[in-house]
């Protein structure tokens, strides 16, 4: 057994070594699947700071991913056409700047989450599942109907947007980009799991009534980490509409919340690098198995439900031993 | 927008509304008894659907294709329960989202691979197409008729099973205790399976029923099965009679609301902007709806408050 930290280091290490080595090696595409690993594994950050702190199971969040995704289409979409972007009260124009871009994907997807999350918090259990998926499909059907910005073909974005300093049409550049946002949010997952707030978010977790004896709040305890979960998202949603240059609908389909919450699972739930090593093992499976079959989601469906069924841990429970995050 | 286009649309949510609830009663049933999420219901639906269209096809009796829709969903029901729901009970509800989940990646893709990504066709038997004419000069397609028929027919022997037989006195108390009627000597596992069947055969008979209407394709169960989740959280987890008013509300409001919003925002607006703003915010009516019963009563109209 490997202890939980130095296991933690090796994936961290392992996901920046394959694309040196694919850059050593003149392999481009590898360092596209690497980001790809990056950016999915964001989005299970994000999630597994609901789910896996706050027990909130939400198969809801490709809202946040797809809202992030819209913010960066819809921005680099009007920067490209040159027309200004109509807020009702007055207008922007469009940018093709990330840092910016990545404040509107964060602000929306955490106001989206503020909503979303006071509607479904006044219910738990199986209603909160069912809710959360609602309003994601919610989001789905209206982006679907939504003319002005392509509907159901989405939007093309001709060139990746830019970061000062950066070229981000060199993909080790971008993916430099996106792992370096990949650990800041681990980071943050790590210092907010120990902070007073993840204990007493923890607390109201296993024992909803003893935390509200002792004077704490469940339910805003919940709702914060809902917030917190759903930008992380966002944010996830923004880089990987700038990775395929690309959004559509289906960036809201609740198979992607399905799939985000089945990486924090194959993982490990409540791990800090749960969700790397659930996005890498899922991107591996889906190029290694997608090559040898074209029916592949048969063979993730059964793998998927022996874990759930035989290795509650995930990865990392069973290379650290620990069945249990935090025993 | 006179009556006849008025009482034509009410017929559609109708006709939406019972279809839903064949759904929504057996995943509202199996929540209940056996306190399980099921996201594969969806892929039972679909099951019945595919079931229905291939022994149609080959037959050529549309009867024929219902009997072998009940039949194939009540079987690949009874097959997943005892093979994998069956561990899940007393699992956490991740556990079951995630393996119900796994069982619709596995249904959907096997089901691509054993009939192509191409949509099959049933078709509606001779004996039950063409219009009919109803009083005040409507004319409405006999089929949709038979399907609120059928529904209603389906609700009331469910009604009559659980409130009027000895199945129905189990399943009842199996909800309420169900250590206290192993304990009496109900086989309960068997109980179990058999309401597992049951549900997956209401929803195999949706999928055949409807398939005759829309096309028979892979994933088709899936925005179904969300629909009945809004229905079920509408009329209160594990009430049959909830699902019955939730899935009319919901075939209703979806159906009118497409119809009447962009009429009643043209009365504020151009009409171009309302029949654009009007299409999106009808497609998020019952989502509206459902959040205003979820305001005024977070456990569902007719959901215990426990």
């Amino acid at each position: 057994m490997i202890p939980e930290r130095l296991l933690n280091a090796l994936i961290l290490a392992g996901l920046l070594a394959v694309p040196l080595w694919a850059l050593a090696a003149d392999e481009p595409f590898t360092i596209t699947l690497a980001t790809r690993v990056v950016i999915l594994a964001l989005a299970a950050v994000g999630l597994n700071i609901a789910l896996g702190i706050g027990g909130l199971v939400s198969l809801g969040h490709a809202a946040f991913f797809g809202i992030g995704g819209y913010a960066m289409g819809i921005l680099a979409h009007h920067a490209q056409t040159y027309t200004a972007l109509d807020l009702g009260l007055f207008t922007v124009s469009g940018t093709k700047s990330m840092p910016v871009i990545w404040l509107v994907a964060t602000l929306a997807s955490m106001l989206a989450a503020l909503l979303i999350g006071l509607l479904s918090l006044r219910t738990s259990g199986v209603y909160f599942i069912m809710i959360t998926l609602a309003f994601g499909q919610m989001f789905y059907y209206f982006a679907i109907g939504w003319a002005e910005y392509g509907g159901e073909d989405g939007l093309s974005i001709y060139l990746r947007n830019s970061f000062p300093g950066l070229n981000t049409l060199v993909p080790i550049h971008f993916f430099g980009l996106c792992f370096a946002v990949l650990c800041l949010a681990l980071f943050l997952h790590a210092r907010l799991a120990a902070s007073p707030f993840g204990l007493a978010l923890n607390a109201a977790r296993q024992v909803p009534g003893r935390a509200e004896a002792v004077g704490l709040d469940p339910k805003r305890l919940k709702l914060l980490a809902f917030v917190v979960s759903g930008a992380i998202t966002g944010l996830a949603g923004a880089l990987f509409a700038d990775l395929n240059r690309f959004v559509s609908p289906t960036m809201f389909s609740w198979h992607f919340s399905g799939e985000i919450m089945v990486l924090v699972i194959l993982g490990g739930t409540a791990r800090v690098m749960g969700p790397v090593a659930g996005a890498a093992l899922y991107v591996a499976l889906e190029h290694w198995l997608g090559g040898l079959t074209d029916y592949w989601i048969i063979f993730l469906g059964a793998i998927l439900l022996l874990i759930v069924l035989f290795a509650r841990g995930g990865i990392v429970g069973m290379l650290s031993g620990r069945r249990q995050a935090g025993d | 927008m006179s009556f006849i286009l008025v009482a034509e649309q009410i017929l559609n949510g109708l006709q939406f509304g019972v279809m839903l609830f064949l759904m929504a009663a057996g995943l509202t049933l199996i929540f209940g008894v056996m306190g399980l999420i099921n996201l594969a219901h969806g892929s039972l639906y679909m099951v019945g659907a595919f079931a229905a269209a291939a022994v149609a096809g080959a037959t050529g009796s549309f009867l024929l294709g219902l009997v072998a829709a009940l039949t194939a969903a009540a079987v690949a029901g009874a097959i997943i329960e005892v093979a994998v729901i069956r561990r899940l009970y007393k699992a956490d509800h991740l556990d079951q989202v995630l393996a119900t989940f796994a069982l619709i990646l596995i249904f959907s893709e096997g089901t691509r691979w054993a009939f192509g990504s191409f949509p099959l066709f049933l078709d509606i038997p001779d004996w039950l197409s063409g219009p009919v004419s109803l009083p005040g000069g409507i004319q409405y397609p006999l089929y949709r008729l038979a399907l609120i028929g059928a529904g209603l027919a389906v609700a009331a022997g469910l009604w009559l099973l659980i409130e009027r037989t000895r199945i129905g006195i189990q399943i009842r108390a199996g909800e309420n205790d169900r250590e206290m009627i192993a304990a009496l000597g109900v086989d309960i596992s068997r109980l179990y399976t058999l309401v597992f069947a049951l549900g997956a055969a209401l929803a195999g008979l949706a999928g055949a029923l409807v398939g005759a209407i829309q096309s028979v394709q892979v994933g088709m169960g899936e925005p179904v099965l969300i629909l009945a989740f809004v229905v079920i959280v509408i009329g209160g987890i594990g009430s049959i009679k909830g699902a019955f008013v939730g899935a009319l509300l919901v075939g209703l409001t979806d159906t009118l609301g497409g119809i009447f919003l962009p009429e009643l925002l043209k009365l504020v607006t151009d009409p171009s902007t309302a029949s654009t703003v009007g299409a999106s915010v009808a497609s998020m009516a019952i989502y509206i709806l459902m959040s205003i019963v979820l305001i005024l009563r977070p456990t569902g109209l007719f959901g215990s408050t426990a």
